[in-house]
């Protein structure tokens, strides 16, 4: 089994900062620290009707998947409370299938 | 969900299981969440996997609640205030049996003296105190007059009244699967083809206790959007169709809609013979307008509309969900009736991934509006715009809010002497148009209590009594999502902690109600309260209710056949007619039109082309941030540093032709008032339409008057003028009026 990282399903962050919020709630970080930090690309036209307007939560070398909530089976802080419900942390291997069948839009970390 | 609702650890520490409602948060969402608390201190919130509908989610106002809870400017004692110190920061803590007294000795002074109708309930919007404030007026200090002073009552009161006369049932939501533990995969639920979102941005509003990130559940399993919005927004970026229409031109295009889908006969002809009264008059009056006068309107092209008519039409099913933007027009009754016209005639009310439609009775509602019984016939005739605005009066239980500050004003049809403003901090852009005007008028009360969690530009300039209330964290309560309207669930709010001496609404009501009508007030706790209410309606005590956590009380489809949208059982609408009226019998005899017609906005560059000269830009105003319900959270350090300034969106080459550049201050000024936003530049808006944001006021900055936390400086509502609303009484132009904009220098 790989090593584990998150994946980012980014067509559905709506830039809500709760994974921002509540790793720092987790990892009791003060507020110039980040354990994960959203990024924003656009909004710009791309053509037409066409909008591009993405949110990426960027994690850091203070994120270490939140291994200890994984290991008493809770879902890892920001992927919990993630409003689009578009995080997720697994084996890198098996997110890899799960980016490949998504088709677009997906990012994965390995802080 | 599992039953225990409390769950002790070894260090002394615990966790209980809640369910949220502002004060702090949102509206009647419900989200449910852990709070672990730890020598009587809340040191963290989690969200709940286990609760139906949120599913661990939990937005940044939740997750922040600590901070809020634990703020060292919190209000956690009583207060009093001589009246000739207002708008001075000389408070004296008291006791609350000392509150009660003053109170008593007031309300019974007023009575005597002036009759109740003198006094006066004030409102605000969505939070808890939305349910007590019926109560509190009617019953606990028995005044007709319970104000919700947003002018044109412009906000989910106008949607439900045109609900209650079009439909005759409670509030239409759109369904997702809410209603049923087992969600999206429900048998016979399917997920909306199109989700239409008209006005309306839910990821951040949650309105009315709809869980807005639902959107993003269905978008995963399918649904399409069609965003209806002036402003480029999340899901307008995501959606099959982004109708930017100029702001205010919402009924043109409605009418568009229906044009089209008329004349290309995409409608559903059972439906429409079956359940429809009007259809005729409504087909004669959509040939007024053609897509093209329609496209001339709204801005946007006639191909688009014809397309995107027809996506709704022949899409089964296709969601309607209607947003503020109804309510904040003063020809919105005009919309909303076409927007459910447009539901109905395409076969998509109270269907699986419809609308979903209430019964005419509120869940919970017999201690709310109903309280009014308490008040004799002869007191009720006394509310204040009750006879001039029948259309307002007959949905709803309070005053017109106009009329109120015309009252307030003349002393005409009689002087108002004491106020209550109960969770409303309506000075600060939020729940009123010309706030300055009120600011003078509410000079004139001799009295004024203050509910609220945190000092406020409106308590500091109006109160003498101030009665601090906990957080929903901190009191044992009921979360009804749409105030009982469409309930989708009643959630449980259990009390964790208290910080301080507070008293919760509900509390207040009991406390104060014994000292003052005590024949209606008989209960001795608040759980008592609760099972009374809900033991006859879901067969449920309130333990119970703790222990269910959520309680989904279920949802049948199609209720126009089976008698179960009427009183009397019969199968039908709760209509005059019986039917949906698509042409409107109630409308008609109140003297506006029975049928839908587009008006142009009182101020904009069609309607008052002179007058756009001087102010040449489109305000639109109120988009929501996750960072701040309305005017609530501006204190808290965590959300303001994500969200630091109010911010008007502009488009860059407008910005640049005005020499502004991104973050610099601007001055928004019209004919009726002027304040000051950063600027934001977004290549989406329109070039001549800005969009400022609400419900800002500063609590660093100095808190007397006249600064009152700056309350002036950022006031967008200062630009909306007083009664400029709907023929109904409905609707005023908070989102179009003309503006200029203007680099600030100081």
């Amino acid at each position: 089994m790989s090593r584990n990282g998150l994946l980012i399903d980014y067509e559905y962050c709506t830039g809500c900062h709760s994974c921002e919020v509540s790793c720092r709630n987790e990892k009791n970080l003060p507020k110039d620290k980040w354990g994960i930090k959203m990024t924003e690309v656009g909004p710009f036209n791309v053509e037409g009707d066409k909008w591009e307007w993405n949110f990426v939560p960027v994690p850091t070398q203070i994120c270490d998947l939140c291994e200890d909530r994984l290991a008493k089976g809770q879902k890892p802080a920001c992927a919990l409370h993630c409003l689009g419900q578009c995080m997720e942390v697994g084996p890198i291997d098996e997110l890899a299938k799960k980016a490949e069948a998504k088709g677009k839009s997906v990012a994965i970390f390995v802080p | 969900m599992k039953k225990e609702w409390m769950e002790k650890h070894a260090d002394g520490s615990y966790t209980v299981r809640t369910c949220g409602w502002s004060p702090p948060g949102d509206h009647p969402v419900g989200c449910g969440m852990k709070l672990h608390v730890k020598d009587g201190k809340l040191v963290k919130v989690e969200g709940d996997p286990e609760h139906p509908i949120s599913q661990g989610r939990l937005c940044v106002r939740c997750l922040t609640l600590p901070e809020f809870v634990h703020h060292p400017d919190r209000i956690i004692y009583p207060m009093k205030r001589a009246p000739e110190n207002r708008g001075k920061d000389k408070w004296e803590k008291i006791t609350w049996d000392e509150a009660y007294d003053i109170i008593v000795e007031k309300v019974n002074g007023f009575k005597k003296n002036h009759g109740a109708e003198s006094i006066i309930v004030f409102g605000g919007t969505g939070r808890e105190a939305c349910l007590y404030y019926y109560p509190l007026g009617f019953s606990t200090l028995q005044t007709p007059n319970v104000c919700y002073p947003l002018s044109g009552w412009s906000c989910y009161g106008p949607r439900c009244a045109i609900t209650d006369y079009i439909l005759g049932a409670g509030y239409p939501e759109i369904d997702f699967a809410g209603h049923y533990p087992d969600r999206y995969d429900h048998p016979g639920y399917r997920v909306p083809e199109y989700l239409v979102l008209w006005g309306k941005m839910p990821l951040w509003s949650n309105p009315d206790g709809f869980y807005g990130h639902s959107i993003i559940d269905m978008m995963k399993r399918g649904t399409k959007i069609i965003s209806i919005d002036p402003r480029l927004n999340f899901l307008s970026a995501r959606a099959a169709y982004w109708m930017q229409l100029r702001p205010g031109t919402d009924t043109a295009l409605a009418l568009g809609f229906l044009n089209v889908i008329i004349n290309e006969d995409l409608y559903d002809h059972k439906f429409v013979e079956d359940w429809c009264y009007g259809f005729d008059e409504l087909k004669e009056r959509v040939q007024q307008y053609p897509v093209e006068k329609v496209a001339e309107i709204t801005g946007i092209p006639a191909a688009k509309i014809i397309e995107c008519a027809r996506a709704m039409a022949t899409a089964k099913p296709t969601a309607i969900q209607w947003g503020l933007a109804v309510d904040e027009n003063p020809n919105g009754v005009q919309l909303g009736h076409a927007i459910l016209s447009l539901s109905a005639i395409t076969g998509n009310l109270d269907v699986p991934g419809g609308i979903t439609l209430g019964p005419p009775a509120a869940l919970l509602g017999k201690w709310r509006v109903e309280t009014r019984s308490q008040i004799s016939e002869e007191l009720w005739e006394k509310r204040i715009g009750a006879k001039e605005w029948p259309a307002l009066s007959t949905a709803l239980a309070t005053t017109h809010p106009d009329e109120t500050l015309d009252t307030l004003e003349s002393g005409k049809p009689y002087k108002l002497r004491m106020g209550w403003f109960n969770s409303s901090n309506f000075i600060t852009p939020t729940n009123s148009a010309a706030p300055q005007r009120w600011y003078e008028a509410l000079k004139t009360l001799e009295f004024n209590v203050v509910q609220d969690c945190f000092m406020t530009p409106t308590a500091m300039a109006f109160g003498d009594i101030f009665l601090p209330l906990p957080t929903f964290a901190e009191h044992d309560g009921v979360v009804l999502t749409h105030f009982g309207r469409n309930a989708i669930f009643a959630g449980a709010m259990n009390e964790a902690f208290r910080v301080g001496d507070t008293r919760s609404d509900i509390e207040v009501c009991i406390e104060l109600g014994k000292r003052l009508n005590p024949e209606n007030w008989p209960w001795e706790n608040v759980p008592d309260f609760f099972t009374d209410q809900l033991k006859p309606e879901l067969g449920i005590d309130f333990d119970g209710l703790r222990e269910a956590g959520v309680f989904q009380p279920g949802y049948e489809y199609r209720k126009h056949e089976t008698g179960k949208l009427r009183f009397d059982g019969e199968p039908g609408f709760n209509t005059v007619t019986g039917k949906v009226e698509l042409y409107s019998t109630l409308f008609e005899e109140w003297g506006e039109d029975p049928l839908p017609y587009y008006k142009e906005p009182p101020y904009s560059p069609v309607s008052t082309p002179e007058i756009a000269k001087e102010y040449p830009l489109v305000l639109t105003t109120g988009a929501r941030k996750t960072t701040s319900f309305h005017s609530e959270h501006r204190q808290i350090k965590s959300l303001r540093d994500i969200d630091p300034d109010p911010i008007l969106e502009i488009n860059p080459e407008t910005a640049a032709s005005l020499g502004v550049k991104e973050g610099d201050w601007v001055y928004i000024e019209n004919q009726f008032g002027k304040c000051k936003e950063k600027a934001h530049l977004m290549p989406a808006m329109k070039p001549n339409v800005v969009h400022a944001t609400h419900g800002w006021w500063f609590p660093e900055e100095e808190a007397e008057e006249p600064s009152l936390y700056g309350v002036w400086k950022s006031n967008i509502n200062t630009l909306i003028p007083h009664k400029h609303i709907g023929k109904l009484g409905f609707g005023a132009p908070f989102k179009a009026i003309l503006c200029k904009v203007y680099k600030a220098e100081d």
